[in-house]
């Protein structure tokens, strides 16, 4: 009897062990957009530093951000694509946004540099539904008269994972394009007619770099961090712009959001001479019950919100502007959570 | 002559025999150098370029956001380690012990042989499905992802193994000894674990340590169950990071020190695999000869 | 065993906890699959069987989902892995056993065991980043250039080389699959008696026919049931091929092209399925999976138990 008791006794206290090897660190864990994970995960770390309180951020897409939320597997979910307030009444969740950003088209081009092709909704669309096949197609001859296009294959590249890159991309072609409506439809994750997916903003990026006569469509600080190419694009008061801090701040000024639809709104296809016109707020989901764990979350995001302005501006972000900060803020108050 | 004729013909033939069996003698030569090439490639790949991003740094610091220098993979090495224990303190119990009860009590009844094939069966059973088995019976109804639902699918890929060698082990001590201990008047629990365990222990260390090697590079059954973590933390009822899934999300992203991360990651996973394979493969030949 | 030692209470004991512990293993199979059935209820329940296996729509937006595509991507890179592992490992096996000089024998097995204990992620890892570009750069250029004029051939190699596709991914699945099948089919020629051999030499055959004659036909059932095995790995694997077969629901008849597998798609979009639809109908994938690949087991098993029980007697 003796050995086997040894055995057994040893077995249960290396798994008490396990269990009990527990640290003091207040831990939030969050899971969702890849959209914005570069940004949140490098507030976490000066959050982590000045506070101690460890937000653990996985970028899992945004599908994965509502669903992770929705079941209750994570503190906080988020999502580029917004819950109706419908659905988040439903799920018993509250919603608000963090930060604003934009999806740019990526391609790899031989010597085409950033900012150098102009596209517009068409032939965007075209591409993506694989109806422009090679990239010195007359469509995009016509709006880069001086651009000397390749007879290069166009390879599609989209994300394969849920995903609210997914949603405001498709959300813009939908807005934009009958074919698209018509063909594929918009949401999260959509049946792309060609191509090749990538899982994640990162993996979108990597296959584009790799691949030649790619196009392919990131957050915009993915693109700049990567170093990849993006494309000028045809808004829709019918100027061309770049990507950038201005024109997607431009988007976000357009934008109304109103905390009774917990801010539901889709920034896609904004008015306005100097809007990009693929730009969408980032959200933050949080279980409506789990008041402790909220006020943890909602206070790393006021903090956020204070100070972390510089590092949003450094990854290309836009920060809210200050009128919606204090609505949002309003908003936590009212469901008691701030 | 039709004799003369005859002999040319045999003459030929003997030629074409000895030909094709040069020609198949080749391409097996060929085939099994293409085998060792892959190894080569393979394994000086990830030795070149894992041994090119070691540092300290990796082993002492835990992950920095993109962008900010810095950062290693302390959590992952860590959250691996315990993922792995706490998996192997899981499985090998209940392997050893399901193998001892094929072996000994139920020893040439048809539930040992259903068992044993069965287990057969599940050692190769694709480990993506064992990680969608966890979430939906740990992860759901706890309410969160886990180190515990991690190592509990791990320990599951390991059962089946452990169970399959002891039962191998066990088989091959002979009955004499076991009788020889019944007539000193033992009962059958006793003369397993002093005499039985005894006999096969090499052998069933090695079961154990390829059990380990086999769990320790999964990374499938691990994405959906202990998840990641970008923090240290050494807590199994949290989402603890490992190497296998950083790997994962380190190579498909877009960084070149996530890349090289990955591969000093990989470097260290396999050495560690590989010595393990090669410990229990030296303590099999020592113990059972050739 | 005596029976009086048996009603020892510390023996009834230990023999029920061994009892529980082994049947474990069944309570798992069972288990795995009434789980799988249960979470895919809903899936099964909207697309019934033959449709949800027959049909290629895999539409997160429109709610509608197919495991064709899924099966095939599982299927054709399945396949080709083993066209291409299945000669290397049976020459390999050859090698070994009969051509290699002793001194070797110990060292290659051992190289191609180390060679399957490599973990599949590091494989994954390698094929995008070593493998890939060399397959997009200098293979699937090559091939596209010499089967450019054969007519039915040259649809395989249509589309730009890329690196990332069904090629590449089979390829990976090949080198992994190598070993399982190489050291199954050593091991069962290893079991051909000495003396069968020593008498087709000796009435004047060559090495190639003693194996061609002799080894092959004696050992085919264990050899038949490693490539099996091997099949049912194949079928399994995840992490080798996430990387490289670019996830892309469709079929297609191009190799250069992106596909998905069962695995693929569970590793892609598992943990970020939205709705629970999508989400029961990767459940209802899984269930496929394991279903296929516990036939193919069970089959490889029996082959094995059959060659097992032939050369025992």
């Amino acid at each position: 009897m003796n050995s086997i008791s040894k055995l057994i006794l040893s077995v249960t206290l290396a798994l008490l062990l396990c269990i009990n090897i527990a640290d003091a660190a207040e831990k939030l864990n969050g899971a969702g957009a890849t959209f914005p994970y570069p940004l949140y995960s490098a507030w976490a770390y000066d959050y982590n530093r000045i506070t101690g309180v460890q937000i653990n951020y996985q970028s899992i897409g945004s599908g994965g951000g509502q669903r992770q939320v929705t079941e209750r597997t994570v503190d906080f979910g988020a999502s580029d694509d917004p819950l109706t307030p419908d659905q988040v009444r439903k799920d018993g969740l509250l919603q608000f946004p963090a930060v604003i950003g934009g999806v740019v088209p990526v391609l790899n081009l031989g010597n085409v540099r950033s900012g150098q092709l102009k596209l517009d909704s068409g032939t965007l669309c075209g591409l993506f539904l694989g109806e422009i096949k090679f990239w010195d197609d007359d469509r995009l001859k016509k709006i880069n008269p001086e651009l000397k296009l390749p007879h290069t294959e166009v390879t599609v590249i989209y994300r394969s994972d849920g995903s609210g890159t997914t949603a405001i991309f498709t959300n813009y072609l939908n807005d934009t394009c009958p074919a698209w409506k018509e063909k594929v439809g918009a949401g999260k994750a959509v049946k792309y007619p060609s191509g090749i997916g990538g899982k994640g903003n990162e993996g979108v990026a990597n296959y584009v770099k790799r691949a030649a006569g790619s196009i392919g469509y990131v957050e915009f600080a993915y693109a700049k961090q990567n170093k990849l190419v993006f494309s000028q694009l045809k808004n829709a008061a019918g100027s061309f712009v770049s990507p950038g801090f201005e024109s997607f701040e431009a988007a976000a000024e357009s934008g109304d959001f109103d905390p009774k639809k917990d801010f539901y709104l889709l920034l896609t296809n904004a008015p306005g001479k100097g809007s990009w016109p693929i730009a969408g707020a980032t959200f933050i989901l949080l279980p409506k019950e789990k008041t402790a764990s909220n006020k943890g979350v909602v206070k790393f995001f006021d903090w956020a919100y204070k100070n972390g302005d510089k590092r949003a501006k450094d990854l290309v972000y836009v920060p809210l502007p200050q009128a919606l900060e204090e609505k949002v803020r309003a908003y936590w108050k009212e469901n008691g959570i701030y | 002559m039709p004799v003369t004729v005859g002999m040319k013909f045999d003459m030929n033939r003997e030629k074409m025999r000895k030909l094709e069996g040069f020609i198949a003698m080749t391409l097996s030569t060929l085939a099994a150098m293409a085998g060792l090439f892959w190894l080569v490639f393979i394994l000086g790949d990830v030795l070149v370029h894992g041994i090119k991003a070691l540092n300290m740094g990796l082993f002492t610091n835990d992950p920095a956001p993109a962008g900010i220098e810095g950062g290693g993979l302390r959590n992952a090495f860590v959250g691996q380690i315990m993922i792995t224990f706490c998996a192997t303190l899981i499985g090998v119990p209940v392997g050893v012990l399901g193998g001892t009860f094929l072996a000994e009590y139920a020893r040439g009844r048809t539930i040992a042989k259903i068992i044993s094939v069965l287990s057969d069966i599940m050692v190769s059973v694709p480990s993506i499905v064992i990680g969608t088995f966890i979430y939906a019976v740990v992860v759901k109804p706890v309410g969160h992802f886990s180190g515990w639902a991690g190592a509990i699918a791990l320990a599951i890929i390991m059962i089946p193994v452990v169970l399959r060698t002891t039962e191998d082990m066990l088989t091959l001590v002979p009955w004499t000894l076991r009788e020889a201990a019944f007539a000193l008047g033992a009962p059958y629990y006793k003369v397993i674990i002093q005499v039985v365990y005894r006999g096969a222990a090499a052998g069933i260390l090695t079961g154990i340590l390829l059990s380990i090697a086999r769990v320790a590079g999964e990374t499938a059954p691990l994405l959906f169950t202990s998840f990641n973590n970008s923090f240290f933390s050494v807590n199994m009822n949290e989402p603890i990071a490992s190497l296998t899934v950083t790997v994962f999300q380190y190579a498909m992203g877009p960084y070149e020190s996530w890349h090289a991360q990955a591969w000093a990651a990989s470097f260290v996973v396999t050495i560690f695999i590989l010595l393990l394979t090669i410990i229990g493969r030296v303590v099999v030949k020592w113990r059972f000869g050739k | 065993m005596p029976s009086q030692q048996r009603r020892n209470p510390a023996d009834i004991v230990f023999s029920s906890v061994t009892a529980i512990a082994s049947f474990s293993v069944i309570v798992l199979v069972i288990g795995i699959f009434y789980v799988l059935v249960s979470e895919s209820s809903l899936a099964i329940g909207r697309f019934g069987i033959t449709k949800f296996l027959a049909s290629t729509d895999w539409d997160p937006v429109r709610e509608s989902f197919g495991a064709l595509t899924n099966i095939y991507g599982t299927v054709v890179t399945t396949v080709l892995a083993l066209t291409i592992a299945i000669p290397v490992a049976i020459g390999i096996a050859i090698f070994v056993t009969e051509i290699s000089p002793n001194f070797l024998k110990g060292p290659i097995g051992a190289a191609i065991e180390l060679l399957a204990a490599i973990p599949s992620i590091i494989y994954g890892m390698w094929g995008l980043f070593t493998l890939s570009p060399i397959m997009s750069n200098h293979i699937e250029p090559f091939l596209k250039r010499i089967t450019a004029d054969i007519p039915v051939v040259s649809i395989l190699f249509e589309g730009t080389p890329m690196g990332i596709d069904i090629l590449t991914a089979s390829v990976i699945l090949s080198i992994m699959i190598i070993p399982f099948t190489a050291s199954i089919s050593r091991d069962s020629f290893n079991l051909t008696p000495s003396i069968v051999k020593e008498s087709a030499y000796a009435i004047g055959a060559t090495k190639w026919e003693v194996i061609k004659n002799v080894v092959v036909p004696y050992s085919k059932l264990g050899v038949f049931g490693g490539i099996v095995l091997s099949l049912g790995r194949a079928i399994g694997e995840t992490m080798a091929v996430a990387f490289v077969l670019g996830n892309s629901h469709r079929i297609t008849t191009s190799l250069l092209d992106a596909a998905a597998t069962i695995t693929v798609t569970l590793a892609n979009e598992f943990a970020e399925a939205d709705n629970d639809l999508y989400l029961s109908s990767l459940f209802y994938l899984a269930l496929v999976l394991f279903v296929m690949s516990f036939i193919t087991l069970a089959i490889a098993k029996l082959f094995l138990l059959k060659a097992e029980r032939k050369y025992s007697r």
